[in-house]
């Protein structure tokens, strides 16, 4: 073993005993299954003090900058962490879009004074972070995004309307993509990129319910909020392409993320040991060559997407479609989480009719509750069908 | 709880990475479609100067022992060349050589030398291992007899008109055995090849009675060897799959982004296009099957942990190909549906492919056994 492998294993042992020690029994409320559903003050606040724990533990961020707030370690430290907290089944680091989309962009192109200014309280949950990418007339469409954005003295004046704004109602700051120059010819070219305070006057977010009864993004109305100009990242019409980098850390396209664990890890392993005790015609659910086999390919599916992971680290395995792997991560990962979630929810005969607040519900009905939850992920940060599309334009080079 | 998602181990050698460079411009400058098509209707279904080429390249006994005159590499190190020739649709009696040869070093102990080293320098050899058409069967109906020769029949033997010699797989005083047959030692009428469905492929029936075979192997290495050869063919054919699914793929993209109908390219419309992509994740999933499978090999990983790779790498890739075929012909409209057109050998291929060493839901079937049992049968 090398002398960092050895150093690897120690750490590794440092931070399962941490976990042991510090990672909190589940409270009395439901906590949210990602950092798409924070709903409750309640919930802020748990979580908001869970992520200052591991950040003031040193497990967040490790590979970042020291002199930002990380540990300038390897990357395979914060995995080990990331794995860790897995294994404990710890709750979230919740303010993900600070952490793994934020951070990431601005440890990429921002200025030392934009990193100074944001990237600790990020990373010590003391400012939360929204998206105002989507409106409500366009999602996928993102380049024809209409909020304005009309300079005046030393602000920019912000007239329109986010929607699906996750944390929306709980963030200090937004990154917005806002159209600064209308009617271009080319549309992308009108777009600027804000790392917008949310505190100011003409700012209003409205919770909006989800399909699992949830909170968690929000509707975000601008009328006539003055933005600062000083928080525009790069130039006026620069937009399209620093939000385009954003969703490359959004998607995972890009590597740089602080944590992982933005997500309650949910495993096949999972779902085999829930529903184990489940009969089916009056037999272990397990015994059922039809949910065997169905079981089977959702196992080799999880594993065909840990050995691409893997694969990606070898070059000459990665020749044809140098891209591809990376690019079709989401499209394969949230597609895959939604169905093999839809399966532990479908497989429990009369239970799969239960939902969370039926004290009968098998594991509180996590599996239906995650099933719901799950289309946050295979809609947000652009849709299954326009990942589809990017990987054939992209991957394969057919045509728009 | 172990967790059913098992080991990620996956890397490729650098002799690994030559090869696949070396076959890959093979296939390419050597091998066009075109003298692929040559062939398909010949008996031998191959050109024998492309054989002799591949031989000389020392590929027939790139795994065995340098004993043999072989290269030693590792049976991983096939894994590249197969995948290669599958790209280029090229049918030889490669593979059937090297599992034959595979089989006897596992099961051989050392008294099959002088056939590795007709195997290394170009000997055709295949396994005669079907009693019928179930795969999944012991097949141990052929008998060896008290008067040393043998009874039955074996069908669906791979490259059986040109091979040199017979690994014949039979039952002995009730235990699995190998018994060896020269091909001189067989009438010509017990030889009835069959009419494949892949047009690169070429297999026969063979009536062994009353044949004495050259050499008999026995002992607890051989049903082992048996069970490795299983997989190995599974793995082999699962690698020639994801090779020949590549090349639907990229005829299929080059037919998108030529063909225009209503004005438009048709790659441009989603209805082609997200199938297509779903063929693209099929073969890059069954790429990584295949060579997470070889490393476990050449890692002499744990026999359960190897024999769960190669049964996902073949339910992968026969999944694969069968939906890439499919969708080729149906992409291509009119053209498709031609003997001309490459969809044809595609499809074709994918048929012969799911059913040989087990399709893809006899491979899931234990899978669940090794994956689902352990797990549910405790606490």
């Amino acid at each position: 073993m090398t002398e960092s492998a050895t150093e690897l294993k120690r750490f590794a042992a440092d931070v399962d005993a941490w976990m042991a020690e510090n990672v909190p029994t589940q409270p009395d409320f439901l906590l949210p299954l990602s950092f798409l559903e924070v709903g409750t003050e309640q919930q802020l606040d748990f979580l908001r003090q869970w992520q200052r724990t591991v950040f003031e533990a040193g497990f967040l961020a490790m590979h970042w900058p020291t002199e930002y707030g990380g540990q300038g370690a390897d990357p395979a430290y914060q995995a080990v962490v990331d794995q860790a907290l897995a294994r404990y089944n710890a709750p979230i680091l919740f303010n993900t879009i600070g952490l793994n989309w934020v951070g990431p962009l601005l440890l990429d192109i921002g200025s030392h004074e934009q990193r100074l200014r944001y990237i600790r309280p990020i990373l010590s949950a003391e400012e939360i972070w929204c998206q105002g990418f989507s409106e409500p007339d366009y999602g996928s469409d993102l380049g024809s995004v209409q909020t304005r954005a009309v300079r005046d003295g030393d602000d920019y004046v912000v007239n329109g309307s986010k929607i699906w704004t996750t944390l929306g109602n709980f963030a200090d700051h937004m990154i917005l993509l806002a159209r600064t120059t209308p009617n271009l010819e080319r549309k992308y070219d009108g777009l600027s990129f804000f790392l917008a305070p949310m505190g100011i006057a003409g700012v209003d977010a409205q919770p909006i319910r989800k399909v699992t009864g949830e909170y968690g993004f929000n509707q975000v109305f601008f009328t006539d909020a003055r933005v600062p100009a000083g928080t525009m990242m790069e130039g006026e019409g620069d937009g399209w392409r620093v939000a385009m980098k954003t969703l490359e850390y959004e998607r995972g396209v890009s590597a740089g993320q602080a944590s992982g664990h933005w997500i309650v890890s949910t495993q096949i392993d999972d779902l085999i040991a829930d529903l184990k005790g489940v009969q089916r015609d009056g037999e272990p659910l397990f015994q059922d060559p039809l949910v065997r086999d169905d079981t089977v390919k959702l196992i080799m599916e999880a594993r065909a997407m840990a050995l691409g992971r893997k694969r990606m680290t070898v070059p000459a395995l990665n020749t044809d479609y140098p891209m591809g792997l990376a690019l079709s991560s989401k499209y394969r990962g949230t597609e895959y989480a939604r169905r093999m979630k839809l399966f532990g929810a479908a497989m429990q005969g009369g239970h799969s009719a239960l939902y969370v607040d039926d004290p009968g519900a098998i594991r509180g009905g996590f599996w239906q509750r995650a099933y719901f939850s799950n289309f946050g992920a295979t809609i947000g940060g652009g849709t299954t069908q326009v990942q589809a599309n990017i990987i054939a334009e992209h991957v394969l080079g057919l045509p728009k | 709880m172990a967790s059913v998602l098992g080991t990620t181990a996956l890397s490729l050698s650098d002799e690994q990475a030559m090869l696949m460079e070396v076959a890959r411009s093979f296939v390419r400058d050597q091998v066009p479609i075109e003298r692929v098509r040559e062939h398909l209707e010949s008996a031998s279904g191959f050109d024998p100067a492309v054989w002799a080429e591949m031989v000389a390249m020392g590929w027939s006994g790139v795994a065995l022992p340098e004993a043999v005159g072989g290269a030693e590499m590792g049976f991983g190190a096939v894994v590249p060349i197969i995948e290669a020739l599958g790209f280029g649709v090229v049918g030889t009696p490669l593979m059937s050589t090297i599992l034959a040869g595979q089989l006897l070093v596992d099961a051989g102990a050392g008294a099959v030398d002088d056939r590795l080293t007709a195997i290394a320098s170009g000997s055709v050899a295949t396994v005669a291992f079907l009693d019928g058409g179930d795969w999944g069967a012991p097949q141990r109906s052929v008998v060896v007899q008290a008067n040393g020769s043998l009874s039955g029949c074996k069908h669906f033997v791979g490259d059986a008109l040109e091979a040199a010699f017979f690994v014949v797989v039979c039952e002995y005083e009730g235990e699995p055995a190998l018994a060896l047959v020269d091909r001189s030692a067989l009438a010509a009428e017990a030889l009835t090849p069959n009419a494949l469905i892949d047009l690169t492929k070429r297999s026969a029936s063979i009536d062994f009675s009353g044949v004495k075979p050259e050499q008999l192997l026995t002992g607890a290495t051989v049903a082992e060897g048996i069970e490795r050869y299983r997989l190995y063919g599974a793995l082999l054919c699962a690698t020639e799959a994801v090779g020949t699914s590549h090349r639907c793929l990229t005829a299929l993209v080059d037919y998108m982004t030529t063909r225009k109908q209503f004005g438009k390219l048709i790659g441009s419309y989603q209805a082609l296009k997200h199938p297509t992509v779903d063929i693209y994740c099929g073969v890059e999933d069954a790429r990584s099957f295949v060579y997470h499978a070889a490393t476990l090999i050449d890692r002499a990983a744990d026999p359960s942990d190897i024999e769960i790779a190669c049964r996902m790498a073949k339910a992968s890739a026969t999944e694969l190909i069968g939906y890439a075929g499919d969708r080729s012909v149906q992409f291509h409209g009119g053209f498709g549906f031609t003997w001309d057109c490459d969809s044809t050998l595609f499809i074709r291929r994918a048929q012969w492919t799911r059913q040989v060493f087990g399709d893809a839901g006899h491979h899931r079937k234990h899978l669940a056994r090794l994956l689902l049992d352990p797990v549910i049968n405790s606490g």
